[in-house]
């Protein structure tokens, strides 16, 4: 008999557009985010979005094991997603799943194109997503902080690769579904983005939408990740802030 | 790249096909927004419920469905269970190596599952025995024998037509007893979700890529349309896209379906 029995709300979303923790279509949960949060990482962040608490943590450029698989002309990325025993109501059992699995793959192909591999020919960035709490919406809350890891970890990159969630309930198209939405949603849709150039660096979907929907979702999910990356540049920025004195 | 396919592709072959490409052709001589042939395969192979071996170009796909009766999951105890699997055969490439499968058999498995599942293609509320304790189970199994390049388009045609062949056996409750009837029943397809695969070469999107297109891009992305014209599931692999491609691609797509979807139905 499992102890944790997840129930559906009665309504996921009201006629005036409430959703289950109080919040309108375009409204997204608290972020918070922190850089440098481990000493032995070359980079690393902490992440926490709505009840999500994610950490990232980058090692490398460095030398590559097994050696087979080092790249003579360009690093290596490799990625991994995971999820804690305790980072869900029922334990998880340990280890990677084929969810996980499938996760790290796109993790890794929505930060590659960000990462300037070719300055680093035959090593290897390690980017490690460690989820501790999740609330919905983890990936791209990982994505988020593994990209803030990543350039905290002085990997030359192309730009900052921001991520953000959008779905549909009912007729609302709702920006960063919660855990509710997440389970009982009509459709579910994480989207990263390099917002310098606009590149859609992970995209997937889950649920049905019309065009038109689609391209609303689209649009909602641009605007959403446009200010996750104003977040994320101002928690790389903040421990170099200028200090100045002036002695009288 | 997914299988190491780079390997596979010669340095001119690769040229070759980009250059094609920024002159609006491709080596095998289709437009764009075109697939190769496609041949689902007479005869019996398997001792599946329902099965289909398909061929899109050189890629050939055997598809397989298994029932069976189990317990259902425990938060949906009045839904049936469905599994699916892909292996990439050791036959079908030289790339391809022995073993459990690695991330892109099981991103490529669940890609498939993902667009079927996500219109609910197969009703899973109608194959509850017992709410709560006995449930059939469908298990799609994806044999990949002949690799040259889109696997997701191939094996979600294979998937469709064989579960819209399946017929399982009925099963009866008497007192308490699971009694199999000899009568069989047939596992109903409410939607017919088509993933529609692309891949991006320099400033040119492609339909259906080839192993060398696939080798050779810079970018690609399955997306499932189903009968509404709806989206039902998007997966970007390697590369990135602009929301103009991505928008393009869909509406690429939408007008593809009724093409492949008559071909699932006339298979079935």
């Amino acid at each position: 008999m499992p102890l944790y029995v997840e129930r559906k709300p009665e309504s996921l979303i009201t006629e005036e557009g409430i959703r289950t923790d109080g919040r309108l279509p375009h409204e997204m949960r608290p972020i918070k985010m922190m850089v440098g949060v481990l000493e032995k990482a070359d980079g690393s962040a902490f992440v926490e979005w709505g009840g999500n608490r994610i950490l990232a943590a980058v090692f490398g450029p460095r030398e590559v094991h097994p050696k087979h698989m080092v790249l003579p002309d360009r690093a290596l990325v490799r990625a991994r997603y995971n999820m804690a025993p305790f980072s869900t109501p029922e334990r998880r059992r340990p280890g990677p799943d084929r969810r996980s699995i499938e996760l790290s793959k796109v993790i890794r192909e929505a930060l590659k194109p960000a990462i300037f591999t070719e300055n680093y020919p035959g090593s290897v960035i390690d980017i490690f997503v460690e989820v501790l709490r999740s609330d919905a919406g983890t990936r791209v809350a990982g994505i988020n902080a593994a990209s803030l890891a990543l350039a905290s970890a002085g990997v030359a990159m192309r730009g900052l690769v921001s991520a953000c969630s959008v779905g549909r309930v009912g007729n609302f198209i709702v920006v960063d579904p919660n855990h509710d939405e997440d389970m009982w949603g009509d459709s579910d849709m994480p989207l990263a983005m390099m917002m310098e150039s606009e590149e859609i660096t992970l995209l997937q979907a889950d649920g049905t939408l019309s065009e038109e929907e689609f391209k609303e979702a689209l649009d909602l999910g641009r605007k959403a990740i446009r200010f996750v990356y104003e977040v994320q540049k101002e928690a790389l920025k903040r421990p170099y802030y200028l200090v100045e004195r002036r002695v009288v | 790249m997914m299988f190491d396919q780079e390997i596979l592709t010669h340095n001119l072959m690769k040229d070759y096909i980009r250059e094609l490409a920024e002159n609006g052709q491709r080596v095998d001589g289709r437009g764009f927004h075109e697939y190769r042939p496609i041949e689902v395969l007479n005869g019996t192979f398997t001792k599946a419920e329902g099965e289909a071996w398909l061929k899109l170009g050189e890629t050939q796909v055997l598809v397989g469905v298994k029932a069976d009766l189990g317990e259902p999951f425990p938060d949906t105890p009045d839904k049936g269970v469905f599994v699916s699997n892909a292996e990439l055969l050791p036959v079908a490439s030289p790339t391809f190596e022995p073993g459990p499968p690695d991330e892109g058999a099981i991103e490529l498995a669940r890609v498939v599952d993902r667009a079927i599942r996500s219109v609910d293609a197969i009703d899973l509320g109608s194959l509850v025995i017992l709410p709560g304790k006995l449930v059939y189970m469908i298990f799609l199994d994806m044999y990949v024998l002949d690799y040259d390049g889109n696997l997701e388009d191939s094996l979600t045609l294979a998937s469709l037509i064989a579960l819209g062949r399946s017929e399982i056996p009925e099963v009866e409750l008497k007192n308490g007893e699971i009694e199999v009837k000899e009568s069989k029943r047939k596992l109903e397809l409410k939607d017919i979700p088509i993933n529609f695969s692309f891949v991006k070469i320099g400033s040119k999107i492609l339909l259906d890529p080839t192993i060398e297109e696939e080798s050779v891009s810079d970018a690609s992305i399955t997306v499932a349309i189903n009968k509404d014209g709806k989206v039902c599931s998007v997966q970007k692999r390697h590369g990135t896209f602009s929301v103009d491609e991505i928008l393009n691609i869909v509406s690429v797509a939408k007008s593809k379906w009724p093409e492949l979807a008559s071909i699932v139905r006339e298979a079935i």
